[in-house]
């Protein structure tokens, strides 16, 4: 089991490893450091002003190596022009002498966003908790549901019941964020169209939509009003998934020999579906639901940008749309590690669930 | 000046636009169902009811995507002075008897043209996309199961690497003007569009190797034919590459397509290389297998004669699921405004123009977003009947 | 309970009357079974016999009620201890299920809950049924672990199915039936899964259990000498209709039906023998249960047809009279001769045996396996195959005979070149083919070794036409020169397995199991095969299909001189069609001799235990009764010492416990007879014969 974990670990490295090295890659194309230089600098800078420009930023070494940099495993650059001494790791206006010789992520150095203006380690650990709340109530929402819509339909298959509930989860799986997004919106928080002005006609609510069309301010305070619409609308495209999973994996036990042992020994049918066929039927849909969260991160960044919620997903758009590298690159190295995990936990927590592959 | 429609004259008016449509439908039903007993797999989807719906849908959007000409009352790119947000029925100002029915958007464009213009966008390229996903998936899945080993290590690593990787951020690395600039997109089309080739010469010359003569000349035909369209998919004037003259350069595809249908073959083949490896994990231990081993035939004749074939059930349903997952993220691109240009009519890039004005004048966003959660409801009934009828074999 | 007491010892325990079930497509009504009576006594064994589609299974799991959603029961009754079954709710069907009808299944791994422990499954039965406190229910559960004869029983009842061996599940699930000591105990071919050397520990345990605790059984099973031993009366199904029931005496010496007298006349007796008393095979195939003919359902394939009788009407039950509830349903029983001998069969001579073709010299094959499931830890090596030597002639039959783990399997991969072996030669017609894999092997050296699959629906390629697949096999082997000359010789090909030439382009989907395994031998013969390794090939089939399989094999090695080396796990096929035989255990050959030396003492003590494990058919055989203590070691674990050591009956008789220190060397007894094994020529020389066929 040990062993088997540390390769585990080994691979998620190796795996980190070559992903950040292709995010880094593609960030640093030539086009995007001109681009970055534009954009820093002046933008109507002549092509030599950018090289010029990228060379005294260090851009101009080789990409491994500036790669080797922005891990820390490489010392950073320096550079002495004029007598004055930059660097990668020193701060402007600060003694060079002191400066540290190495600054990557691996001395806990992320990096200055260029868009926020500010340490980009500040910046995710702020987004990352906001976005933490939001997937806490989409999974809280979504796993429940469709685990008993999977287990309902799954039960007995082909039954109206089956039938009813398999139609709303494939409909669900049709409906990505933005489509739902926006279908909600217009359902619930368009003060022209929806249920809306039906109840603010009625008297029944006070503003002039029933949910507000944004999310905002749930970045202070988190409530019912105004969370549900983002939740939901995450939460409903993964439902469905899951609930499909849980169903083929639930009408397959019920088809096994051991369920029909079961019934011919006399166990009543809530019993066969409790005690003999939910654990066997959870082992699949459980490395589902943790490989959900690499689709979530999808999800959560259409939810963010469509709410106005300024979460993870809303900076990495932000970051991406703005050519802010190193935060680029934190987000990107965030959610690999996201990815990773939920990899070696599911994959754990499917050797613990089936007593099969728990030999010895 | 007419006055503006009711909700009952505008779906009567869109009924009617439809009517090449309906036609199109009612004959392909009444064919197929007269001959279901005698289409195999296809015929049987008639006698599932969800199977039909979905089938009914997926041929809709098809269909309109054909007759998109005939079914548009407006140009989907021109706008109309005071159209800006047109409420749906409104007749257009300035000529008679032109309604916007389905409204206008914020730059006064017809909303209901733009929708069935769209459909065009993404019925050609979703599954040729998922196609190509599929040669991919395919020319590497199957040795990856057949030999296991190091291949299988080397190459379920690359794909998990892939699959690690969250699809927003590679969109937004990869699909940027300055990507397409620096000619990475062709670079990774030209490795992409040479499996379907590569795919080919194997198929062909696995099975037709005893008999050299035939194989010889299929191959020869394969490699003028194929290498023509490679090249010509892939020559663009005033790029990186460009290898054919423009006179034999019959195909053009813009950077900025070539690079969106790129990144979704990209994203896509990993899975589907999961998936077949999982197939021929299973079908390699089947007698058949041994005995086409012990007569001495060569492994990518077993794989490509012996076992592919008969993993054809999983892979068609797949093959829906995964048009309807690569309408999705065609959607997600232009969601977030990349690679398609502004202009376009494409059902993701409308609803992001849309959701700006949302809670004001929801139509320019809700009718495409309705649009492309009907064909991929559409794809998923039909995959799900299309697996449950297989199953009843 | 109280149907328990008021109920009438003397009435039969189960009576079905008229039962017909039928399952419900889309497209028809597919009758299952038709018109089905038979009666269980209190503490009487029953046995249902047929082929598989013949309904047997379906008539017990109508009476546990159990058909699913599409079948229903149509018509008739079954009464189980005087109440109608078939019109009870599905509380009281809840009440009876598991307490009072206790069913065991064929799949003993697949009717174990996977995630449940042992002890939670056996408990849950008298919890369910009587109200048992969980203590009490475990602690019964520990008694009667122990009394279906499982060591160790506070281990197993901890353990998780998995960890038990196939017998010892078995074993479980038998466990679980008694649990609630009920009056009707239903076994659906319980030992079908299991290897014949474990079969017969089960059949012992299950006579000794209905004995013990006087529980009435219905016992299913295709195969004729099981039930023979294990039941008193038994009922003959064909088709979905009971064609003859009678007592085991009366059926198996005076049969009154022709269905039963040809299913007598296929299997391998003793006695019959290829050359002078051939197996006589049932002509035709089974019916689909939608095409069955008009009348008598067996009519197309008896010899004793009579058209405008037989199928003018439906064919009722008839009582023999002066029988012991013997009855049959045939119209012409009475006028048939039932002790006429059999026509004069075909008799052939035996074919010559010529030079040696296959020369296996000290091979062996051993495997590396990572030990742990998440790699790493330290390789093991299991040792398939260990100093295998023999020789195989021309036109000979080399049966190699083992149970699972011993090893055939992969000395067949070695031959035809799939693994190469780790040391030792192989000689094929004079050439060293030890390392050399297929791949490398040349056209003429693949073609002359071929193949035949054990299992029919898996040797075909489904999506490939019959004929496009022996074609295949021509082009690689280079046979014929043009496509038309290839089609013309896989049209002979089909003659030459008796198919017809129409075959050529249906799919294997529309062929039955004895078709598909036909097109299977065509296949391997299409580049003139010399040596033919035939893994388990009727294994799979039917009785009645078996016989029309070997003797084709037979016909076919007779005119090709083919070396033809059977692997299978049956020795009364075996006995019946080979010249000489090599039992495996464990990757060692344990005894190699001609069929004779085999068959009869001295034995090694493997082969006795074997020889006495097999269920014959045959009342005037009365055979020893060994039966071997636990399970087949595993290949990856084997014992110290003789192989066979752990289960020998006859260690004891080997002094100083050299059979757990010493690999036993090969010794030869006679002319070309070896055995493995430590015991004195003293000892061997008086052992018994196993199986006595009593003078008639």
């Amino acid at each position: 089991m040990i062993v088997f974990v540390i390769r585990r670990i080994l691979t998620m490295v190796l795996t980190a490893l070559c992903l950040t090295f292709i995010v880094f890659y593609l960030t640093n194309l030539p086009a995007n450091l001109e681009k970055l230089a534009k954009s820093e600098a002046s933008a109507r800078m002549s092509d030599e002003d950018v090289t010029k420009w990228i060379e005294r930023n260090g851009y101009a070494t080789p990409v491994l190596q500036r790669y080797g940099e922005w891990l820390g495993i490489v010392p950073g650059w320096t550079r002495t022009e004029e007598g004055v001494t930059t660097g990668r790791c020193i701060p402007r206006g600060s003694d060079p002498a002191l400066a540290p010789s190495h600054c990557g992520i691996l001395q806990g150095d992320w990096g200055f966003s260029t868009v926020f203006k500010q340490p980009v380690s500040s910046i995710i650990a702020d987004r990352l908790s906001a976005t933490g709340w939001l997937m806490f109530w989409v999974m809280a929402v979504m796993v429940p549901t469709a685990l008993v819509i999977g287990v309902l339909s799954g039960m007995r298959e082909g039954s109206r019941l089956d039938r009813g509930l398999s139609i709303f989860s494939i409909a669900s799986t049709a409906t990505p964020e933005y489509v739902s997004g926006v279908v909600l919106i217009a359902l619930f928080a368009s003060a022209t169209t929806g249920i809306s002005p039906w109840l603010a006609e009625h008297g029944w609510i006070s503003g002039k939509t029933l949910f507000p069309g944004t999310a905002t301010s749930a970045m202070e305070n988190i409530t019912f009003w105004n969370f549900a619409l983002p939740v939901a609308t995450i939460a409903l495209y993964g439902t469905g998934y899951i609930a499909r999973m849980t169903r083929a994996s639930m009408t397959e036990v019920m088809t096994a020999q051991y369920i029909r042992t079961a019934r011919l020994k006399g166990v009543s049918f809530p019993n066969v579906v409790l005690k003999h066929a939910l654990r066997n039927a959870l082992i699949a849909p459980f490395t589902v639901i943790m490989l959900q969260f690499p689709w979530l991160l999808n999800g959560v960044v259409i939810v963010e940008t469509l709410f106005n919620y300024k979460g993870f997903g809303w900076t990495l758009v932000q970051a991406a749309g703005n050519n802010d590298i190193e935060l680029l690159l934190a987000c990107s190295v965030v959610a690999v590690f996201v990815v990773l995990v939920t990899q070696l936990i599911s994959d754990i927590g499917y050797v613990f669930l089936n007593p099969r592959i728990r030999v010895s | 000046m007419a006055d503006a429609l009711s909700w009952g004259q505008i779906f009567g008016r869109i009924f009617v636009q439809f009517i090449p449509v309906w036609i199109a439908l009612v004959v392909l039903f009444a064919v197929s169902i007269a001959f279901k007993r005698r289409l195999g797999l296809y015929g049987k989807l008639f006698d599932s009811p969800i199977g039909m719906i979905g089938f009914a849908l997926v041929m809709f959007w098809v269909f309109t995507a054909f007759f998109a000409q005939m079914i548009m009352t407006q140009d989907p790119l021109t706008q109309v002075s005071g159209m800006k947000n047109a409420l749906p029925g409104m007749p257009v100002k300035g000529s008679d008897g032109a309604f916007y029915l389905l409204g206008g958007d914020n730059l006064a464009r017809d909303v209901f043209s733009r929708m069935v213009a769209g459909s065009t966008i993404v019925v050609q390229i979703a599954p040729l996309a998922t196609a190509f996903a599929f040669m991919v998936g395919v020319t590497l899945g199957l040795p990856a199961g057949y030999y296991g080993g190091k291949l299988d290590t080397t190459l379920s690593f690359l794909a998990n690497l892939i699959l690690a990787f969250p699809v927003i951020l590679l969109f937004y690395l990869l699909v940027t003007p300055e990507i397409a600039q620096s000619g990475l997109p062709q670079y990774m089309g030209m490795v992409l569009f040479l499996f379907p080739l590569i795919f080919l010469i194997v198929l062909v010359n696995s099975r037709l190797y005893v008999k050299p003569q035939l194989r010889n000349m299929l191959i020869a035909g394969i490699v003028v034919i194929g290498g023509w369209i490679y090249l010509a998919l892939l020559s663009e004037p005033d790029t990186i590459f460009n290898p054919l003259p423009a006179a034999l350069d019959f195909i053009s595809v813009p950077s900025n397509i070539l690079i969106v249908f790129v990144s979704v073959v990209f994203v896509n083949a990993p899975t589907v290389f999961r998936i077949i490896r999982g197939l021929v994990l299973d079908i390699k231990t089947r007698d058949y297998v041994a005995a086409s081993q012990t007569r001495g035939e060569g492994p990518w004749y077993i794989m490509l004669w012996e076992i592919l074939p008969n993993a054809r059930g999983p892979l068609i349903v797949d093959f829906c699921l995964r048009i309807g997952y690569t309408t999705i993220l065609l959607g997600t691109l232009g969601f977030f405004g990349l690679g398609l240009s502004p202009e376009s009519p494409d059902w993701g890039s409308t609803i992001n123009a849309g959701r700006k004005l949302l809670a004001a004048f929801p139509h320019p966003a809700v009718v495409p977003a309705l649009a492309l959660m009907s064909l991929v409801l559409g794809l998923n009934l039909l995959a799900d009947g299309l697996r449950e009828e297989s199953l009843k074999d | 309970m109280t149907a328990k007491t008021d109920w009438d010892p003397t009435k039969p325990i189960l009576e079905i009357e008229n039962l017909s079930i039928s399952f419900f497509t889309r497209l028809r009504e597919i009758p299952a079974v038709m018109d089905f009576s038979c009666t269980v006594m209190p503490g009487e064994a029953m046995g249902l016999v047929g082929e598989s589609g013949c309904g047997k299974s379906t008539v017990a799991l109508a009476v546990m009620r159990d058909l699913g959603k599409n079948g229903r029961i149509v018509g008739g009754s079954i009464k189980f201890k005087g109440r109608d079954l078939t019109t009870m709710s599905d509380e009281e069907l809840r009440h009876i299920r598991g307490s009072e009808i206790a069913m065991i299944y064929q799949e003993p791994m697949a009717s174990l809950n996977p995630a449940m422990k042992i002890g939670a499954q056996l408990a849950e039965v008298p919890m369910i049924h009587e109200g048992m406190a969980k203590e009490e229910a475990w602690k019964l559960a520990r008694q009667i672990v122990a009394d279906v004869r499982l060591p160790d029983p506070d281990r197993i009842l901890r353990a998780y199915p998995h960890q038990l061996s196939g017998g010892q599940q078995q074993r479980i699930v038998i466990a679980m039936a008694l649990m609630s000591k009920p009056a009707l105990l239903i076994l659906d071919e319980p030992t079908t899964a299991l290897d014949v050397t474990v079969e017969a520990g089960i059949v012992d345990l299950v006579k000794d259990l209905g004995e013990k605790y006087g529980t009435s059984m219905l016992f299913i099973s295709h195969n004729l000498g099981l039930v023979l031993e294990v039941c008193d009366r038994l009922c003959v199904m064909y088709s979905g209709e009971a064609v003859e029931t009678g007592s085991i005496k009366e059926v198996f010496d005076r049969m009154r039906h022709p269905y039963t007298q040809a299913l007598f006349r296929s299997i391998p007796l003793p006695g019959a023998d290829k050359n002078s008393r051939p197996l006589v095979a049932i002509p035709g195939n089974f019916p689909l249960p939608h095409e069955r003919p008009p009348g008598c359902n067996f009519g197309p394939r008896c010899s004793y047809f009579a058209s405008g009788r037989c199928d003018a009407q439906e064919i009722p039950m008839e009582v023999v009279p002066g029988s012991d509830r013997h009855a049959t349903r045939c119209l012409r029983w009475e006028e048939i001769d039932w002790n006429a001998p059999l026509k004069a069969a075909v008799k052939t001579e035996k074919s010559a045996i010529g030079r040696v073709v296959l020369k296996m010299d000290d091979l062996r094959k051993y495997y590396e396996v990572s030990a742990g499931l998440f790699g790493g830890g330290a390789k093991k090596v299991v040792k398939a195959n260990e100093t295998l030597s023999f020789e195989a002639h021309e036109g000979e039959t080399l049966a190699i005979v083992g149970e699972s783990g011993c090893g055939k399997s992969t000395f067949a991969k070695v031959l035809m070149g799939l693994e190469t072996a780790t040391s030792g030669s192989i000689m094929l017609f004079d050439e060293n083919v030890q390392s050399t894999p297929i791949q490398k092997r040349n056209t003429d050296t693949v073609s002359k070794v071929q193949m035949v699959f054990q299992n029919p629906f898996d040797t075909l390629n489904p999506s490939m036409t019959v004929g496009r697949q022996i074609v295949r096999a021509l082009e690689i082997f280079g046979e014929g020169k043009s496509d038309e000359e290839r089609r013309n010789r896989m049209l002979e090909l089909l003659d030459l397995v008796k198919l017809p030439r129409a075959f050529a382009d249906r799919m294997p989907r529309q062929l039955s199991g004895g078709q598909k395994q036909r097109v299977g031998i065509a296949r391997a013969f299409a580049g003139g095969a010399k040596i033919v390794v035939a893994d388990e090939p009727v294994s799979a089939l039917d009785v009645s299909v078996q016989a029309a399989v070997t003797d084709l094999l037979m016909e076919i090695q007779r005119k090709n001189k083919t070396t033809l080396l059977f692997i299978s796990h049956d020795l009364s096929i075996v006995r019946y069609l080979s010249d000489r035989v090599m039992v495996m255990y464990l990757g060692h050959v344990v005894e190699l001799g001609s069929t004779d030396q085999v068959f009869s003492p001295p034995y090694h003590p493997y082969t006795e235990a074997l020889l006495s494990a097999v269920p014959i058919a045959d009342t005037h055989v009365t055979k020893q009764r060994i039966v071997l203590e636990g399970d087949i070691p595993s290949a990856m674990n084997p014992p110290p010492g003789c192989p066979f050591q752990t289960r020998c009956r006859w260690k004891s008789k080997v002094p100083g416990g050299l059979c757990e220190r010493e690999m036993p060397p090969m010794k030869t007894l006679a002319a070309g007879h070896q055995i493995k094994c430590h015991l004195s020529d003293e000892i061997l020389n008086h052992m018994e014969p196993v199986i006595k066929i009593a003078a008639e």
